[in-house]
């Protein structure tokens, strides 16, 4: 079946080849081949020893010792990839900071929200991509001057050569040192079993439309997706819950809601033990009371900017879908539950803080208690912020002065 | 070419071993008088450094056998030589036994009657079995030290692979049995200074510092020789490079053991665990803890990382010697917060008392060298790898 996919894809391309190989007139290079590793490098020493910059050498193998011998510099890539390597660190690092220091906090296991040990693994594995990919885009790009699909070298039997057991070194028209006969008795006078011409590609690369929407592409393409699709969904609804690998679900725990063995009332969630209080949890002593003891709770936060922010974010939260965003009762559920009375009426505008209070805590009607979601602070705080909107919402002329 | 190793090494390097030996050992002595304790924990340091360089040396040269590596051929004596301290742990270990009851709290009877965990450790931490486990280590350690070195001092004589192939078949062995008995002996004269506390990577925590800690040695000792023209000059850029390259992949490798031992703890946040994390965090600990994090890992790790560094021999030097005061800080932030622990003092102590320790390691390991390198050639002459090492390029 590959067989098949690969035909398709080989016919395709030799139909239409854009890339067929024809030469003109004017010389890319002169190439010359070696049989030995030691023939090379003498050859490199003295091509780069007779001032010739404009040279290249290729092997099947790396050469040791290739690098003195052609007089290379020290390459550059190590500084691309340190710096890049070290922008891959400040990116994972600032990244962390602000996602779990600023932006979205979340509590896990009572840590701070930012903390250099379970940030290290993240900023390694960027820094190790950043690294690796950016080396890698810098070294095409940059340094082998890719894509260049029509290198005049291709498909020369110089390349071949080269690329089975033979060492090669040609030397660029372009090098101002380069003379045809020169360089030809050159390579004859170091003892190359084969000196050869290469001429220039006629393609011109930036005339040609790749064609990507072939029909054998396109059918590979929606034979990988079927393929992918059908692997996944086999992956994801069958094979995770086979063993070994549904271990992982498989624990002895008991989930909320599930029965337990362990105690004799066969409840798995447990009660908290009598007399005791929750870290941070303050119990509400006036639950189902009748308003007219809840009236006497006074609000304790002061009012200033900060209450006002935190009372308007928790009030845009968790009130505004069904009371409005300024309390008018027009509530966003479009039907859903019947519309709440409006915050603005002079009954809510005569009842105490403590009252408002109470409903938070307590729910009323269809309205249910609030206490799990909100704190006790920012339920008061958005007492404060429900007295504001009443204010502003019922505004006077004279106010303007 | 003709091999240079005719050459001997300066007597001064004897006499300044035992000039350093003599006044280590009298503070040594000073320091035992003034405060018994503190002077135990300073040895405790100083002993787990001599194995570090002793058998971490003798694991470079079978590492050498068991991958084949012909680069550190010529270099592989340096390690042999380092590795003959191996024979005298057996009495530096005395000062140790002598102090076990200062050293360590399992030791004492009392406290294991009453304390459930020690209780429950008490038939792998007692006296017998810890001095039992101590004599299969050094039995073991030995017995391969003879063994190998015995080989290749023979294949000085003819030649014969033969020799080489023994030590490549004795390497294998060793390899595993060199991993588990380093494992237990760091368990049992480290971490079992916190009785209660236990980690799984800690031997393999030390065997990183060790590792980086041989490497360093032989880079130094390498390059001392080399600029002293007792080295062929074959020897080169490409070797030294090597050398740099592994005392860097080690010292990353010790990085990640160290975070990896960091992080679970910090994660699961038990007391039983943490809190010896906390004693390296209290008080003017934490700028110990913060500094052997830079000065172990981030500045060897930035200074190390180009090419020019490692193949500059005076820059190489500076850094083994780095890396070699950074594994002895290592050491002794593993070992001294028990000790001010229980002194009750909120910081590290360092003074006088400590400075013999180290002197006493510089002046053993002179004085062993240059022993052994009069004695034999201070290259494998007819190791069959021995040329192809030396014309080792990149």
């Amino acid at each position: 079946m590959i067989n098949k996919l690969i035909n398709i894809f080989k016919k395709v391309n030799e139909d239409q080849n854009p890339w067929k190989d024809e030469r003109s007139e004017n010389v890319y290079a002169v190439a010359a081949l070696f049989n030995t590793p030691n023939e090379i490098i003498h050859a490199a020493e003295k091509v780069s020893g007779d001032g010739y910059k404009d040279f290249d050498v290729n092997t099947p193998y790396p050469v040791h010792g290739m690098d003195d011998a052609m007089k290379l510099k020290p390459t550059r890539l190590g500084w691309f990839s340190f710096a890049l390597g070290l922008t891959g660190t400040l990116t994972a690092l600032s990244m962390i900071f602000y996602m779990n220091g600023i932006d979205y906090n979340n509590i896990i296991g009572g840590k701070p929200f930012f903390n250099f040990p379970p940030s290290i693994p993240v900023t390694f594995a960027l820094t190790i991509l950043f690294t690796g990919l950016t080396t890698a885009g810098v070294l095409i790009a940059l340094f082998s001057k890719l894509p260049w699909l029509n290198n005049p070298l291709l498909d020369s039997d110089y390349s071949k050569a080269t690329s089975q057991d033979k060492y090669g070194i040609y030397i660029k028209s372009s090098d101002p040192k380069f003379n045809q006969s020169e360089v030809e008795n050159l390579f004859k006078s170091l003892g190359s079993s084969a000196v050869s011409l290469i001429y220039d590609s006629k393609v011109n690369e930036k005339k040609i439309k790749t064609p990507i929407f072939e029909a054998g592409f396109i059918k590979i393409l929606i034979g990988v997706a079927i393929a992918t699709s059908a692997i996944t969904y086999i992956t994801l609804n069958w094979l995770i819950f086979q063993p070994p690998f549904d271990w992982m679900v498989l624990q002895p725990k008991v989930l909320p809601q599930e029965k337990s063995k362990i105690f004799a009332d066969g409840f798995g969630m447990r009660e908290p033990v009598a007399g005791t209080v929750a870290r941070g949890y303050m119990p509400y002593e006036y639950k189902g009371m009748p308003d007219s003891v809840v009236k006497l709770l006074s609000n304790p936060l002061p009012v200033n900017e900060k209450t006002l922010l935190t009372g308007q974010k928790r009030y845009d939260t968790y009130c505004s879908p069904c009371h409005g965003n300024y309390g008018k009762g027009d509530s966003r559920l479009r039907g859903q539950f019947p519309n709440p009375p409006s915050l603005l009426t002079d009954k809510l505008i005569n009842w105490t803080d403590g009252n408002i209070y109470h409903v938070i805590t307590n729910g009323q009607n269809v309205m249910s208690s609030y206490a799990k979601q909100i704190s006790r602070d920012d339920r008061w705080a958005i007492v404060h912020y429900i007295r504001a909107l009443q204010r502003s919402q019922n505004a006077k002329d004279s106010d303007l002065n | 070419m003709e091999l240079q190793n005719k050459k001997e090494i300066s007597g001064k390097v004897t006499t300044i071993g035992f000039i350093l030996l003599g006044v280590g050992a009298i503070l040594i002595a000073a320091s035992f008088m003034v405060n018994k304790e503190r002077a135990f924990f300073d040895y405790l340091i100083m002993y787990m450094f001599i194995i570090s360089i002793a058998l971490g040396s003798l694991a470079l040269v079978a590492l050498e056998y068991l991958v084949g590596a012909n680069w550190s051929t010529p270099f592989r004596r340096i390690s042999e030589f380092l590795s003959s301290m191996i024979p005298l742990l057996i009495l530096l270990v005395i000062p140790v036994i002598l102090g076990m009851h200062d050293l360590y709290h399992w030791t004492h009877q009392e406290a294991v009657e009453t304390d459930p965990i020690l209780k429950g450790k008490e038939p792998y931490l007692n006296n017998q079995f810890f001095f039992i486990r101590l004599g299969i280590y050094f039995v073991v350690w030995f017995l391969f030290f003879i063994a190998f070195i015995k080989n290749s001092k023979n294949q000085d004589k003819d030649g014969n692979v033969i020799y080489t192939k023994r030590n490549t078949t004795l390497s294998t062995v060793f390899a595993p049995v060199f991993m588990i008995t380093l494992t237990f002996c760091a368990v049992d004269l480290m971490m079992s200074l916190e009785p209660h506390w236990y980690s799984t990577i800690y031997g393999v925590y030390y065997f990183a510092g060790t590792i980086v800690a041989a490497f360093a040695s032989l880079t130094l000792i390498s390059v001392l020789l080399k600029q002293n023209g007792y080295l062929d000059p074959r020897i080169g850029n490409d070797h030294f490079y090597s050398m740099g390259t592994m005392m860097f992949g080690f010292n990353i490798f010790w990085a990640y053991i160290a975070f990896s031992q960091l992080v679970l703890q910090w994660y699961a946040d038990i007391p039983e665990e943490t809190f010896w994390y906390m004693m390296r965090w209290e008080g003017s600990w934490k700028y110990v803890s913060l500094g052997l994090l830079f000065f172990h890992f981030v500045l060897p790790f930035l200074i190390l990382l180009p090419r020019s560094v490692k193949t500059n021999l005076n820059r190489l030097k500076v850094m083994s010697i780095w890396l070699l005061v950074a594994h002895y800080l290592d050491l002794y932030w593993l070992i001294m917060p028990t000790y001010t622990h229980k002194a009750g003092l909120h910081g590290p102590v360092f003074g006088w008392n400590e400075i013999g320790f180290p002197l006493v390691i510089i002046g053993l390991f002179m004085i062993i060298f240059r022993r052994k390198s009069t004695k034999n050639n201070l290259m494998p002459v007819k190791d069959p790898k021995l040329e192809a090492g030396l014309n080792f390029h990149l």
